[in-house]
């Protein structure tokens, strides 16, 4: 089997525990002094990643964990967090503040990547928390002509260059098989990411941090999609408490429910 | 602003090394009493090799963290919200500390934050530890005092005196499974340190100490005990020696442990030495030099308790304005929106920002080598009164619900007692830095 040359992508967004905001032009959220750290879906990936190296999961082997992140300069913070989780070096193609890069943009950039690194496995957040799209592992799996295995919840090795992804389906899990190169995404049950020990926060501090443009890899970053308005949903009404099932039953008559 | 500090604080440290590693003078060098004594005259025992001065750097807000300070307060934040946070009542009210939070701190890396990399440690600087040490306080003071006497009293007294078998023998033990303690106070001296009547008597192949010690944190948990005696009570303090006790010596025994009022879970025992022998090679630096290790550890030490109580401060402060912005509601609003309440509210945080204020400017001046004895003993005694204020509020603040042991409310507030007693009392803050202003302005 090839040894594993495994791309992680990561975005650094609003922290998970922070209530995001709309902002006055009501253009997008607030971010200017909101809390931010890596997409937690993106945190199972290096997990997964670093758990496939210690775990010597691949009978090939993992030759190396590369991650990556586009954004402002603090995308490093979340490419150092990720060293100290246990990837082995991190390229950070820096881009402005104001740079909204669009799911397809970021298909690209990866695409050319993932080929510039030779990866043969990329491990992708089913999403990010911030937009939510939930596109970037299907249209870089589109661009590169290559198989994916969404969601993954179990990732499995076989002979053969052979992967199996176990994905968590309505009503029970589906089994998925394919072989490298291929794009898996995450979803939470995958597995509990560790935290960067001091120690090992050290250690990434000397791993090297490669810095990039999008030009580098031949990206312009155009925009397909305008953001009309961004509008906090409508609160939420209270739901009512019933004390037991006869109680239950009599409110949905009430409600015309049954 | 930030990155432009980042860029520069690396350039600072490696002034700094290259300072160390010249022949500077050292302030426990025997061989040069005269320059000993003049070092001591311009800056009070302290641990810290002086370094350059800062002149030439442009000042930063105290506020501002490096990189690796960041990385700290993000980690360990997490790991205190995820993994302590959800046994803190239970260990409080159980009075014990949980042996799987001991081994996951060692795992974390928090019990070796300034060890080098070479012995096993994370070989971070002194403020980090500070971060980590405020950052753990914030959600038990209890798990944080532990960690502060580890890393601040027990490895920095390693690092700094141990030879180099003993940092080779130790180090790694205390960077990943061995609790370390600070045996100074006894049943007859407490602020008056030096009084200690523990002995230690030499022999053919060692030493022989006698006494006991009481007041003494992390004794249950710890392996590993620096303990002070005086192997010549005849030159009083200047036969403070320091020795390194291992759990398992013979005539070593730790007895009762006490019930207290505040930081429950972080043991506090009676220590017993009856005829126990230490090997020479246990002798902790010079022999004499005892008092001068303790009052330069307690220093800095103190700059630990300090960052202890303004995390304790801003954890009772979070948790009851989140309680009071949020949930409870009387006359049909929030009982945070009442102006009463902001203004407590206001002040309450204005004073947290003060107390770290100090405490942070201490440890830079530490880290500096600049003297920052004055600057310790303020910042301690500041940061223990805000806490006591502060988590007194909020148990107000948040009426009844501050006032159950459901919460965390009255621990914070109970918990905030030691801060005006150990690693020197109230009092003793305040003649020290009377002390030091009176040398001052006597002409």
């Amino acid at each position: 089997m090839s040894a594993l040359r495994i791309l992680v992508p990561v975005k650094r967004v609003i922290d998970y525990a922070v209530k995001p905001r709309v902002n006055k032009a009501q253009t997008g959220v607030e971010t200017a002094g909101v809390k931010h750290s890596m997409n937690p879906f993106d945190e199972l990936s290096v997990e997964e990643s670093v758990r496939i190296r210690e775990k010597k999961s691949a009978p090939g082997g993992v030759e190396d964990i590369c991650v990556i992140s586009a954004g402002p300069t603090k995308a490093q913070d979340v490419l150092r967090t990720a060293m100290a989780m246990g990837a082995d070096r991190a390229i950070h193609v820096e881009t402005k503040p104001d740079d909204d890069l669009e799911p397809l943009t970021v298909a690209k950039l990866l695409k050319a990547a993932a080929e510039q690194q030779k990866s043969n496995l990329v491990i992708l957040g089913k999403q990010s928390i911030d937009d939510d799209a939930n596109q970037t592992g299907q249209m870089l799996a589109g661009l590169l002509g290559w198989p994916q295995a969404t969601q993954a919840s179990k990732v499995e090795f076989g002979e053969g260059d052979v992967v199996s992804v176990t994905r968590e389906v309505d009503g029970g899990v589906e089994t998925v098989r394919a072989k490298l190169p291929m794009i898996i995404t995450t979803d939470l049950r995958l597995n509990e990411p560790r935290y960067a020990s001091l120690p090992n926060i050290m250690k990434a501090k000397k791993k090297p941090l490669e810095k990039k443009t999008l030009a580098d890899f031949g990206i312009t970053g155009e925009k397909r999609l305008k953001v009309l308005k961004v509008t906090e949903p409508p609160p939420r009404q209270g739901g009512g408490k019933v004390e037991d099932v006869d109680g239950l039953i009599s409110k949905l008559k009430e409600l015309g429910a049954i | 602003m930030r990155s432009f500090t980042r860029a520069l604080r690396p350039a600072v440290r490696r002034s700094q090394t290259v300072v160390s590693a010249s022949s500077a003078p050292r302030i426990c060098s025997s061989r040069a009493p005269r320059a000993v004594a003049a070092v001591q005259g311009a800056r009070p025992l302290s641990t810290t090799a002086p370094r350059r001065d800062l002149a030439d750097m442009p000042p930063t807000p105290i506020t501002h963290f490096s990189e690796v300070e960041s990385a700290m307060a993000e980690a360990v934040r997490k790991f205190a919200g995820d993994v302590i946070l959800p046994k803190v009542r239970d260990m409080d009210e159980a009075e014990k500390m949980d042996p799987t939070v001991v081994e996951q701190l060692f795992e974390q890396g928090l019990m070796g934050v300034e060890i080098p990399e070479e012995y096993g440690g994370a070989g971070m600087n002194f403020t980090a530890a500070i971060v980590g040490i405020e950052e753990l306080a914030r959600v038990d003071p209890s798990v944080s005092v532990m960690v502060d006497v580890h890393n601040t009293l027990v490895n920095t007294a390693v690092i700094k005196w141990g030879s180099q078998a003993l940092k080779k023998k130790y180090l790694p033990k205390l960077a990943t499974n061995t609790v370390g303690s600070f045996c100074l106070s006894e049943p007859v001296s407490g602020s008056d340190a030096f009084a200690l009547k523990t002995k230690a008597t030499e022999t053919a192949d060692g030493y022989v100490i006698n006494g006991s010690k009481m007041w003494i944190t992390n004794s249950m948990e710890a392996e590993f005990f620096i303990v002070f005696a005086n192997v010549n009570p005849e030159q009083g303090h200047r036969g403070i020696t320091a020795f390194i006790v291992d759990k398992g010596m013979k005539g070593f025994n730790i007895a009762k442990k006490e019930k207290k009022l505040g930081i429950k879970a972080s043991s506090t025992c009676v220590l017993n030495f009856d005829d126990v022998l230490v090997p020479k090679e246990n002798l902790l630096g010079e022999k004499g030099h005892g008092y001068k290790y303790a009052i330069g550890l307690l220093n800095e030490g103190r700059i630990g308790i300090a960052a202890q109580m303004t995390g304790l401060a801003l954890g009772a402060w979070e948790n009851a304005v989140k309680y009071v912005w949020n949930d409870r509601k009387q006359f049909g609003k929030l009982v945070g929106e009442f102006q009463g309440m902001q203004h407590q509210i206001a002040q309450s945080y204005t004073e947290i920002a003060a107390a770290r204020a100090l405490v942070y400017n201490a440890a830079r001046k530490k880290e500096a080598g600049e003297d920052f004895v004055m600057d310790a003993a303020m910042a301690k005694l500041y940061a223990s009164q805000v806490a006591g204020r502060v988590s007194g509020l909020a148990v107000e603040w948040m009426g009844g619900m501050g006032f159950v042991r459901e919460g965390l409310a009255e621990k914070f507030w109970r918990d905030s007692k030691i801060g005006a007693i150990y690693e020197g009392t109230s009092n003793i803050q305040l003649n020290t830095i009377a002390k030091l202003l009176q040398k001052e302005y006597t002409v």
